[in-house]
């Protein structure tokens, strides 16, 4: 009403608003662009007007238009001119069409700070917000730094609809101007308990962003997060913080275990609320949501703090069970979340999800795309040697029917994820595996040829016995290489002729027939391939040809050989023009060779076995770790700067980005190095992007052949036009069908010959045991592989030093480095047969003299597994002595610094006839115990001894731990490598041990004498305890003297058949005996001031009675 | 973080776009092109959440969408989004917008896509979620218009004398 008023009274310019605009683009449906082209210029009309009212009008309508694809910058300067309009209504209008189209490369940009001031700072909140709002859009690093303290000022507003704008925009000026998050900090803190819930919930928000990208530095905040957790109602707040423990539990396992009770708690509650709800409503309702939510939040922080904490099973049981009720259900989204849930679970607990198998084999054939790629997201996880050729069967058939490149292209790099996990671990069929590769290169237009191409490398070279079979169905790919290429050479799936190639010459001995491929690989359309496959090509048509000679060495009639050697003479010129100079290089290069040898071979000379030598020895596969393992040499320093560091000015750029990560000073660590860190980490990005194009690496985990989905993709490149009603099969190529109909009859014929055995056994023996289920399935160990695969081990450099952890990729949990172990056993057997040997456990006590003090091992190692184990008879004593140490600490009373170090004695013995050197100790660090290292050394780095051990000879190293708590016993698990060496070789062996920190180690013997000692019961402070000792036959003063001896104890005062003692821990702990004994029946009461420490010591004290 | 928020039709046509990262108006459209392109050919009775589309932020990237009678709305976001707290959202978005306009159909959202916009600062503000209580939306919003109102009178009167 109002505005047709206006509109009436003065005769504007503009007749059109908004409305108009979008009618008028309607009423133009035929050409649409052009009446928009009219409105544009109408709308520069109006920009041109000196009324502000016109202008913003005008602004309002570009924002549409903008909307619709057209580029509206040109007015830029106009939407800054109505942002710093006085009214709201203009100004809000000016601040949206900024948001919408201003970025960090708009220049007008430059002449809104003062304006962004000044409305910032507005009487009016909602000038202030609509501000902040449009800020919060295009905020750049100039305007982040200037307006940062405004902004900053804000945040203590007295208005909450300020406050919680201001609050959440910080996050975008931290991002823009890192600097800022420093001074921001505390007042951002204090926001997470601003009494209004919104800017409460804001201030969460943005920690959480933060800690997203940095959880370490916001540890410290975790108490107040969870007097959040445990107080909200706001559902919003409270994901935001169990996502955000969820990033923090990882760190820091303590606070896992402080949230476990509490989660399992609500989750029960919250479970119980939904199923009730469940029950009177068949759909979700938005009720619910907000309760499920939270629900299955909780699980994902269950399961992530899990991960610190094995002993949750329960907790995680209940999750998944809860899970499966989730995915039961018949709303899709619930599926969904819950598969997405399950997935984080079997990351950690992959044998909880795996009993639910059937479910989401279930979700695979789900109609919804979503859930089936979760639950292939779920399916690495699931499948075992019985059931991978099913799955993939089921997933082959998906292939076929799948529609959307991606989703197929997803189940294609499953499917080889799936197949090739934990280094081929489930695969008994090589051959199934080959014809599976051979299948899926008839995919359209995938992007992962190159993924296919590397499994067939990797396969064909590593597992011999497959080589046959491999060559024949290269030979064949190659003869038919014109369906995979297509019209098109830019085609993802024609990678896979560089492996075929390859495979054909490197193991060409087992063709069939040599000549056939040599043509095929040599025809005119191969010059259409990309060059980097010509060349291999080219190469690896030497190779042929060198076969071919061979084979028609001794011949008489050499017509063979010469027509090869022809052939290669026609063909290769074609690849000597190429462009490509690798290509060319190679070309030419052979067709030198091959001239020269046709020369030759018309004089009559043999020169098969030259040629041959040429492509002699094999190529065996290097272990990714291999380069890691080449000891270093001495004098090298790796470290050191070869030229100086480049110069402050370069670093400069990487310094925002760093702010992050130093957060709090503490965490701070000198510049060089982390830059040194990002280099390597690019630097390491780099070579296993290399790695992983080279086919004599192996892949160190399924996660590097992913760098494959990034190289560019070709969509929707027809390889074959394939009719699909009839069945898919390129001539020659077997399908991998058969080997499961194969497989299945293989095992059925192995189960019925094991019943025969069976049988015949039972025969033998007549024994009245009941019938055995022969019927029922069989279990994982019963599938043997289908021919004996022997898969080559990697290469290692020469003295690299072998060790099983080192193999197990921790990123892996499902990797299992069975095959290894398996091979390990039978090395183990054959030794045990050679040499047995005895069980040795050697436990000396030593008895060290220190200056008068007498200090005691109490120290014992385990070896972790029997020794027959080892090969050579290499023994070695480790001795123990617990110093608790530092002598300052008793000299000064409660300097509990120095009272976080103990130093570890161990002697070592060569029992041995060999020499032994390069020692070198290794403990896991635990979170309380950790071994000194010298500077520089990373947290895992191993120490090396100081001495070599010739036989029958014994010496002594010193370990310093720091320590952190004392009250518990611990033990700590740790390594020792070294080589032996004797006449003949040398060789690398581990010795796994534990060290067992007992809590009497931290006990130094101290002199007490009896008034302090009263004073000291007196106090009131220690709490008691005692035990009792029965059958202990022994005289008091040999009992006395064993507490001492064993336990760091002093006697204070005795009197008959009773004793008080006294000890120190080395932080400071008073512990107090009272022993009586009284016919073979000794009492200890006991006082400490730390419970749990006294209880330890007190067993530890029964277990040395029982002993004897 | 909330990457972009989309509303368009069945036929693809865009209603309100807002992106919380800066594209160039060509990778907009083709952006919203592509999204309607894999929300379109989804079943009704399937769940409403979406990956693998590549648009924005490579893998770290979910299409959550609702489906109301002519109109989608989608939002994409990053995993630290929760997937049932957007769909969440998008219900209060959708009952603020159907309070504000009495009954919203699809003609609202395309003669007042700038008071969509204005409605839409209220919750989530530089892909962030700012408020999600519909009340206290509503009130803002409210009082925002008023504002609005006042100021126009205002200019009216002075316009008359």
């Amino acid at each position: 009403m109002a505005l047709k008023i206006v509109k009436g009274s003065i005769d504007r310019m503009f007749d059109k608003n908004l409305q108009d605009l979008v009618r008028g683009i309607r009423n133009h449906k035929e050409d649409e662009a052009k009446y928009i082209s009219t409105c544009i210029d109408e709308i520069k009309q109006e920009l041109k007007q000196d009324n502000i009212a016109v202008k913003a009008n005008a602004v309002c309508k570009l924002t549409y238009l903008q909307m619709l694809g057209y580029d509206v910058s040109w007015a830029a300067f106009n939407i800054v001119e109505v942002m710093s309009s006085s009214k709201f209504t203009y100004k809000r209008i000016g601040y949206l069409a900024a948001s919408q189209c201003f970025h960090e490369s708009t220049d007008v940009i430059m002449l809104t700070t003062n304006q962004i001031r000044k409305d910032l700072s507005s009487p009016n909140q909602y000038d202030t917000g609509v501000a902040l709002t449009g800020l919060s859009c295009f905020v750049t690093p100039d305007l982040a730094r200037d307006l940062a303290n405004d902004i900053m000022t804000l945040m203590s507003h007295t208005k909450p609809y300020i406050r919680k704008k201001a609050v959440l925009i910080m996050y975008k000026v931290f991002l823009k101007y890192p600097e800022s998050l420093r001074p921001a900090f505390p007042r951002l803190k204090e926001k997470l308990e601003d009494p209004d819930p919104g800017v409460q919930s804001a201030a969460v928000n943005v920690i959480c962003e933060l800690a997203r990208r940095n959880p370490k530095n916001y540890l410290s905040l975790a108490p107040l997060f969870f007097k959040l957790m445990t107080s909200s109602t706001n559902n919003w707040v409270l994901i935001k913080i169990i996502k955000l423990f969820g990033a923090l539990t990882p760190l820091e396992p303590r606070l896992g275990k402080k949230l476990i009770e509490p989660l399992t708690n609500l989750i029960h509650r919250i479970y119980l609320f939904f199923s009730q709800i469940l029950h009177h409503l068949s759909a979700i309702t938005l009720v619910c949501f907000s309760w499920l939510i939270a629900f299955l939040f909780f699980i994902t922080v269950l399961i992530s703090l899990s991960s610190g904490m094995p002993n949750h099973s329960a907790s995680i049981q209940l999750c998944v069970q809860k899970l499966r009720i989730l995915i039961e259900d018949s709303d899709q989204n619930l599926k969904y979340l819950g598969l997405l849930a399950m997935s984080k679970i079997l990351k950690t607990h992959p044998k909880s999800v795996q009993s639910h198998k059937d479910l989401i084999l279930q979700c695979l054939d789900d109609k919804d795309e979503s859930i089936r790629l979760r639950a292939l997201d779920l399916l690495y996880g699931m499948v075992s040697k019985k059931n991978l050729m099913e799955i993939v069967k089921k997933l082959m058939l998906h292939v076929d029917k799948a529609e959307g490149t991606t989703y197929r292209d997803e189940l294609l790099t499953k499917i080889i994820d799936i197949c090739s996990q934990s280094n081929y671990q489930y695969i008994t069929n090589f051959e199934w595996y080959i014809s599976i590769l051979v299948e899926l290169t008839r995919l359209e237009g995938t992007r992962h040829g190159h993924l296919i191409a590397s499994q067939m490398l990797d396969v064909a070279i590593r597992v011999k016995a497959i080589r046959v079979f491999a060559v024949a169905q290269m030979a064949t790919l190659l003869d038919n290489a014109h369906m995979l290429t297509g019209n098109t050479q830019r085609n993802g799936i024609c990678e896979v002729l560089y492996a075929a190639a390859w495979i054909c010459g490197e193991f060409s001995e087992h063709l069939e027939n040599p000549m056939e491929t040599l043509e095929a690989m040599l025809r005119p359309k191969v010059a259409t391939l990309p060059g980097h496959i010509q060349a291999v090509y080219v190469q690896n048509a030497a190779k042929l040809f060198a076969t071919v000679l061979k084979s028609q060495e001794g011949n008489t009639d050499s017509t063979t050989a010469q027509e090869a050697s022809q052939l290669m003479i026609d063909r290769l010129p074609l690849f000597v023009q190429s462009a490509n100079l690798e290509v060319q290089e190679r070309a030419s290069c052979i067709l030198q060779l091959v001239k020269y040898i046709q020369k030759l071979q018309q004089k009559d000379v043999e020169v098969s076995e030259e040629v041959c030598a040429l492509f002699a020895g094999e190529l065996n596969p290097v272990a990714p770790k291999a380069q890691k393992k080449v000891p270093i040499p001495d004098g090298l320093d790796l470290d050191a700067w070869i030229n100086e560091p480049p110069s402050e000015s370069e670093s400069e750029d990487e310094q925002p980005k760093a702010i992050f990560s130093k957060e709090e000073p503490k965490h701070s660590r000198p510049r060089h190095t982390e830059v040194d860190e990002k280099e390597l980490a690019r630097r390491r990005e780099a070579r296993k992007q290399e790695q992983a194009n080279n086919p004599f690496y192996i892949k160190a985990s399924p996660s590097s052949q992913k760098v494959y989905q990034e190289t560019p993709g070709v969509e929707h490149i027809p390889v074959v036009q394939i009719d699909l009603s009839v069945p898919l099969k390129v001539p020659g190529l077997p399908m991998s069908d058969q080997y499961v109909k194969l497989e299945e009859e293989r095992r059925q014929k192995e189960r019925a010959e094991k019943k025969k055995k069976d049988k015949k056994k039972r025969k033998e023996k007549r024994s009245g045991r009941g019938k055995k289920h022969d019927s029922g399935p069989e279990s994982e160990e019963d599938i043997t592989p289908a021919h004996m695969v022997d898969i080559v081990t990697e290469e290692m450099p020469e003295n690299a030093l072998p060790s099983d952890d080192d193999e197990r990729d921790p990123a892996d949990p499902h990797k299992k480095s069975s095959k290894h172990k398996k091979k390990k056993q039978k090395r183990e057997k054959e030794d045990k047969e050679k040499k047995k040997k005895k069980k040795h456990h050697h436990h000396h006590h030593h008895h060290g003299d220190k200056g008068g003090e007498e200090s005691v091992q109490n120290g014992t190692v385990e070896e972790e597994e029997p020794l027959p184990r080892r090969l050579i008879s290499v023994m070695l004593t480790f001795i123990f002595l617990f110093y608790s140490f530092d002598r300052k600490a008793y000299d000064i009373q409660g300097n509990l610094q120095d009272g976080s170090q103990v130093v570890v004695s161990v002697i070592f013995e060569n029992k041995c006839d060999s020499f032994l050197k390069s020692m070198e100790f290794n403990v896991l660090d635990s979170l309380n115990s950790k071994l000194q290292r010298p500077e520089g050394s990373g947290p895992h780095d191993s120490l090396t001894i100081p001495f070599q051990l010739p036989p029958g000879v014994s010496n002594e190293a010193r370990f310093v731990f720091t320590v952190q708590s004392i009250i518990m016993p611990q033990k700590l698990k740790g390594t020792l490598t070294f080589i032996v060496k004797n006449e003949e070789s040398s060789t690398h062996e581990k010795l796994d041990f534990k060290l067992h920190f007992t809590c009497t180690s931290y006990l130094i013997t101290t002199p007490c004498y009896s008034d302090a000692f009263a004073k000291l019961l007196e106090s009131g402070d220690l709490k008691s305890s005692s035990i009792r000792l029965e059958g202990v036959n022994m005289p008091f003063h040999h009992l006395l003297a064993r507490i001492c001896f064993h336990h760091h104890f002093s006697v204070v005062e005795r009197i008959d058949s009773c004793a008080s003692m006294y000890s120190r821990s080395i932080q400071g702990h008073h512990v107090c005996l009272l022993v009586k004994i009284s016919s073979q029946t000794v009492s200890v009461d006991a006082k400490c001031d730390e419970p749990t420490l006294l209880g330890n010591v007190l067993d530890e004290i029964k277990q040395t009675f029982s002993q004897c | 973080m909330i990457k972009a928020i989309l509303i368009f039709n069945n036929h693809g046509k865009p209603r309100l776009s807002k992106f919380y990262e800066h594209f160039n108006e060509d990778i907009e459209q083709q952006i919203i092109r592509e999204t309607f392109h894999l929300v379109s050919k989804r079943d009704e009775n399937v769940c409403n959440f979406l990956e693998g589309g590549m648009l924005i932020g490579g893998s770290d990237y979910k299409l959550i969408y609702r489906h109301y009678a002519t109109l989608y709305f989608v939002f994409c976001v990053d995993s630290s989004e929760s997937e049932l707290g957007i769909l969440d959202l998008i219900q209060v978005f959708v009952e603020t917008l159907d309070k504000c306009f009495e009954n919203v159909c699809e003609l609202d959202l395309i003669f007042h896509v700038d008071k969509v916009h204005h409605i839409l600062a209220e919750m989530v503000m530089g892909g962030m979620v700012l408020e999600t209580n519909m009340n206290e939306i509503i009130t803002q919003v409210d009082l925002q218009n008023k504002m609005e109102k006042s100021e126009l009178l205002l200019a009216d009167k002075c316009s008359f004398a």
